[in-house]
């Protein structure tokens, strides 16, 4: 089996490609010859693997959960402590990454989208220590949710700007910043938060988050001289997903990506793009969505404002299509008691997003046995999500 | 293969070439039919017929707008190809465009998508997220049938503009500028060298859209390219005019009064 995609043509199996105005493809073919140039530097390599050191905290540990495994009775559980890193969750190897290259390439302004605020914080904070100039789009919606991170990404010296068209929430943050691009494609480079969008953007964000992957590869080698028979990662674009599976595509493991299921996959009331989605285009890329049967691209629900994105990376579409990864829905509920779980036993409040990685991983564990090892990628911490957790537990309990 | 009517339209016509184009059932059917009628009348050469979108990318406030108003009454790509006989048994004789994004193409299936668009009487196709290297299949099949697959280039273009002159059909949409679609106060001056370098390697006719909203918009064009084509400055004007759009009894004044500002943004 072959997993060294994508294609010349920016094609993940039947996925992915370049859905774009033409005004863009100049900028996307220019970004893609500046990216095979970058990647094949040292020196590039190298400051990206130094600023993530000395700047970022990496490597990030890689932690045993001894009372959680215990009380689980299965699998020994580990976790790939995504959480640690400068800014809390896994965004900023890939901010580093792309603004590293965009000022490379000599460009000075930056645009990026961001739902919940934490890509949108990891691109403001690497501009700020880049001396680069700092737009984010975030939907207007998103924007009143998520108060304190727009004061942060500000305070960063970033500028906010709502997205006020469509539901105001990350797919419209998205289109806005696309756009603001398409009018100032000429100075701006435009740095995506998820292996989503137009090739060569799924494939960069990749390589500058298989770092998770490789890291744990090394990690567990060190620790128990093996590979880890299993590993779940939760999935909205897939970012943190995709570097964790990454370097483990071609080895005997068994890869599971949680996709937010909401108030149920029976209800509409989900962010299940893979279970429950149908091939589309989105943001320029050829994967699966959600959408009605006219091809209107429908908004997803998730508690997690970080998963509740209609689309997925078109790496992932194909590796659910090839059968190499498998993709499960996890609820809003069911997150929260794995949230509730881990915080408890092993003092670790991860983000409701890295939560439905944890349901997902408790019910493998269970089925394992205790000579076997899971890793969890814990993509953030859930310090953000502390008052939506607050307001969710006292909605369940007055149900 | 037959031949293709948008390429002839526009070869024949006298210049420059004037092509609107309109939201289908922006504010709902009748309007959209009347309206392609009225256009007709005031001197249309060609109509691009747009279908709404939840998430249009290239478009501006305008047609954002514009496609949500039509959403919300319920307007899709099938219906709004199927407006297409309606407009011709009531007289349109000019060639029609369907623009699209390419989502809902997909999800109606591209051959299904060509034969309803020949069916009904339509002439080409424009899908302005669909990209030279991602379009070759549709192209062809879409010339197989007779229908042409309008190319667009930008300023951005550069060494693109030869590879997709080379192969477009009916006629050529220059971008005036980058940005989204929508109204501009005025042009770069760079786009009159644009558009003479387009013309240079192109064997159909030329037109220029983005932000043409006025008079000396279009007679700055009239000598440089074959024709403009207008949007959001005639959906502006569906806006203004919205309510009495939806309403049969008000409608031929709103009609009239849409003409009256295509006839002062075009007439000589």
């Amino acid at each position: 089996m072959s997993n060294f995609y994508p294609d010349e043509n920016g094609r993940f199996g039947s996925f992915g490609g370049k859905f774009v105005p033409e005004t863009l493809m100049y900028a996307i073919d220019e970004l893609e010859l500046s990216l095979e140039d970058a990647l094949a530097d040292d020196s590039f390599i190298n400051e990206y693997k130094h600023t993530l050191m000395e700047y970022a905290g990496r490597p990030t540990p890689l932690t045993y959960a001894s009372r959680l495994s215990e009380q689980l009775g299965g699998a020994k559980i580990y976790l790939k402590r995504e959480d640690l890193l400068h800014t809390g969750a896994h965004k900023l190897n890939n901010a580093v990454g792309q603004a590293l290259l965009a000022q490379r390439m000599g460009k000075k302004k930056i645009v990026a989208e961001t739902g919940a605020g934490q890509h949108g914080v990891a691109t403001a904070t690497v501009c700020a220590r880049l001396g680069l100039e700092c737009k984010v789009f975030m939907g207007e919606e998103d924007m009143r949710r998520q108060e304190l991170n727009v004061f942060r990404m500000e305070l960063l010296g970033a500028e906010v700007i709502p997205a006020t068209s469509g539901s105001r929430t990350l797919k419209d943050a998205t289109n806005e910043a696309i756009r603001y691009w398409v009018a100032n494609v000429e100075d701006t480079f435009y740095l995506i938060g998820s292996v989503v969008g137009p090739h060569p953007y799924p494939r960069m964000v990749r390589d500058f988050q298989r770092i998770i992957g490789d890291e744990t590869k090394e990690q567990l080698r060190e620790i128990e001289s093996s590979l880890p028979d299993v590993i779940t990662a939760c999935v909205g674009g897939g970012s943190n997903a995709i570097g964790m599976f990454y370097p483990f595509l071609e080895d005997d493991v068994k890869l599971f990506g949680a996709e937010a299921a909401g108030k149920g996959l029976s209800t509409e009331k989900h962010a299940a793009t893979i279970t429950k989605g149908t091939k589309g285009v989105i943001h320029g890329s050829l994967t699966y969505l959600i959408q009605d049967e006219h091809g209107q691209i429908i908004e997803p629900y998730s508690i997690s404002a970080g998963l509740d994105y209609p689309g997925i990376g078109p790496e992932h579409a194909h590796l659910a299509e090839s059968g190499r990864v498998s993709y499960e829905g996890v609820t809003d509920a069911e997150a929260l008691e794995a949230l509730t779980l881990l915080s408890k036993a092993e003092g670790i409040l991860p983000a409701i997003e890295s939560a439905h990685a944890l349901h997902l991983a408790f019910e493998k564990a269970k089925q394992m046995t205790s000579d076997e090892i899971l890793v969890v990628c814990l993509s953030g911490r859930g310090d953000k999500d502390v008052n939506s957790i607050k307001a969710a537990m006292e909605k369940e309990s007055h149900e | 293969m037959s031949k293709n009517r948008v390429l002839e339209a526009a070869s024949s016509a006298t210049y420059p070439l004037f092509i609107p184009f309109i939201m289908a059932g922006d504010p709902n059917e009748e309007a959209t039919i009347e309206l392609a009628l009225s256009l007709e009348d005031a001197g249309a050469h060609i109509l691009e017929l747009g279908i709404p979108y939840s998430d249009p990318l290239a478009d501006g406030p305008v047609l954002q707008e514009s496609a949500k108003r039509a959403l919300l009454g319920g307007m899709n790509l099938k219906k709004a190809i199927d407006l297409v006989p309606v407009m011709r048994q009531r007289g349109l004789t000019i060639p029609v465009i369907i623009f699209t994004y390419y989502n809902p193409v997909l999800q109606m299936e591209e051959e299904t998508f060509l034969h309803a668009t020949k069916e009904a009487g339509a002439d080409g196709i424009l899908i302005p997220d669909l990209p030279y290297e991602e379009s070759r299949n549709i192209s062809a099949a879409a010339k197989e049938r007779g229908l042409a697959n309008i190319s667009l280039v930008a300023p951005t273009s550069a060494t693109r503009v030869e590879t997709i002159a080379k192969e477009a059909e009916g006629f050529l949409y220059c971008v005036s500028s980058v940005g989204v679609t929508g109204t501009r106060d005025t042009f770069s001056p760079e786009v009159y060298s644009f558009v003479n370098q387009v013309k240079q390697h192109s064997h159909v006719p030329v037109a220029v859209g983005f932000g043409i909203s006025r008079r000396e918009h279009v007679e700055s064009l009239k000598d440089v390219s074959d024709g403009v084509i207008v949007g959001s400055a005639i959906m502006k004007q569906v806006q203004a005019h919205v309510d009495d759009l939806a309403n049969s009894s008000t409608r031929q004044n709103a009609l009239d009064q849409i003409k009256g500002f295509v006839s002062s943004l075009i007439s000589s």
